[in-house]
């Protein structure tokens, strides 16, 4: 069979994505969900040892964030979001993952340039983007206050 | 059977929100760390315009633990500072909400990256 690069490109997107969407979108679905109903524990479970919504919420993201970040070490993360995808991706422990993964990968490059600067590649646009958006809002907001509204 | 709901509501709007970023994946091809960007983004607009917080408030950790969560936590950083610092809270609220998150994913990061050994995934199966 004679098909051009472009045809053939057609049809793997033709064929390949349906046949795997039924299955990848449920997983991210179920496994998300977990990782959200783990944290909804940790919450309560800070909570009922007297700290308050905010103590008990910032402990949550920090005990969520160390757990990655030893499953990632352990490599049960990666192999979990192989199944998972967007479901280990989304949550706060994908964003932990994303950190320690390439710091662990780059070690080998240095301790500087290897893992302090690579632990970033992911994280730091997220930061970038994150604490921009926030600022414009902030400005945006005190117009709002000052000014009018 | 209250506390019963907490959880089946986390659960959803949690696995909800990641499986419409699996959408954005198996749809547009959008990487990773684009989808971990935007997610950060929208929950900052979505903290901005008062969307998130209610959605916070009856799903907990389903609305918190997913980085709109964290978009959300930023965006309501920056307003408190606004409200208590004037202008300057535009620059300090984010980081203030945002630190402890990002300190543990630098130091639990670095403390991992030091202790475990690094290796393909490959040749660990």
């Amino acid at each position: 069979m004679n098909i051009s690069n472009q045809e053939y490109g057609e049809l793997a997107k033709r064929i390949s994505p349906p046949s795997a969407m039924y299955k990848t979108i449920p997983m991210a679905f179920v496994i998300g969900g977990g990782i959200c109903v783990i944290g909804e524990l940790l919450l309560n479970l800070y909570q009922m040892a007297g700290m308050d919504m905010e103590q008990a919420g910032m402990l949550t993201s920090m005990s969520l964030i160390f757990l990655s970040a030893l499953f990632t070490g352990l490599k049960l993360y990666d192999r979990l979001a192989q199944h998972a995808g967007a479901g280990t991706l989304v949550p706060i422990t994908g964003f932990a993952n994303s950190v320690v993964s390439p710091a662990l990968e780059f070690k080998s490059e240095g301790y500087v340039l290897g893992l302090g600067a690579k632990m970033f590649v992911i994280a730091g646009p997220v930061l970038v983007y994150g604490i921009s958006a926030s600022i414009i809002y902030g400005l945006i907001y005190y117009c709002f206050k000052t000014f009018g509204g | 059977m209250d506390m019963f709901m907490e959880y089946v509501w986390a659960f959803l709007v949690g696995g909800l929100l990641c499986a419409i970023g699996q959408v954005l994946i198996d749809l547009t091809k959008l990487t990773p760390a684009r989808i971990l960007t935007s997610y950060v983004v929208a929950g900052v607009v979505l903290g901005a315009i008062g969307v998130y917080e209610p959605i916070v408030n009856f799903a907990g950790g389903g609305a918190t633990v997913p980085l709109t969560g964290f978009g959300y936590l930023l965006a309501k950083g920056v307003r408190e500072a606004v409200d208590s610092n004037g202008i300057l809270g535009a620059f300090m609220g984010g980081f203030t909400n945002a630190a402890v998150g990002i300190s543990a994913a630098i130091f639990f990061g670095l403390i991992a990256a030091l202790i475990f050994k690094s290796g393909s995934k490959i040749n660990e199966t």
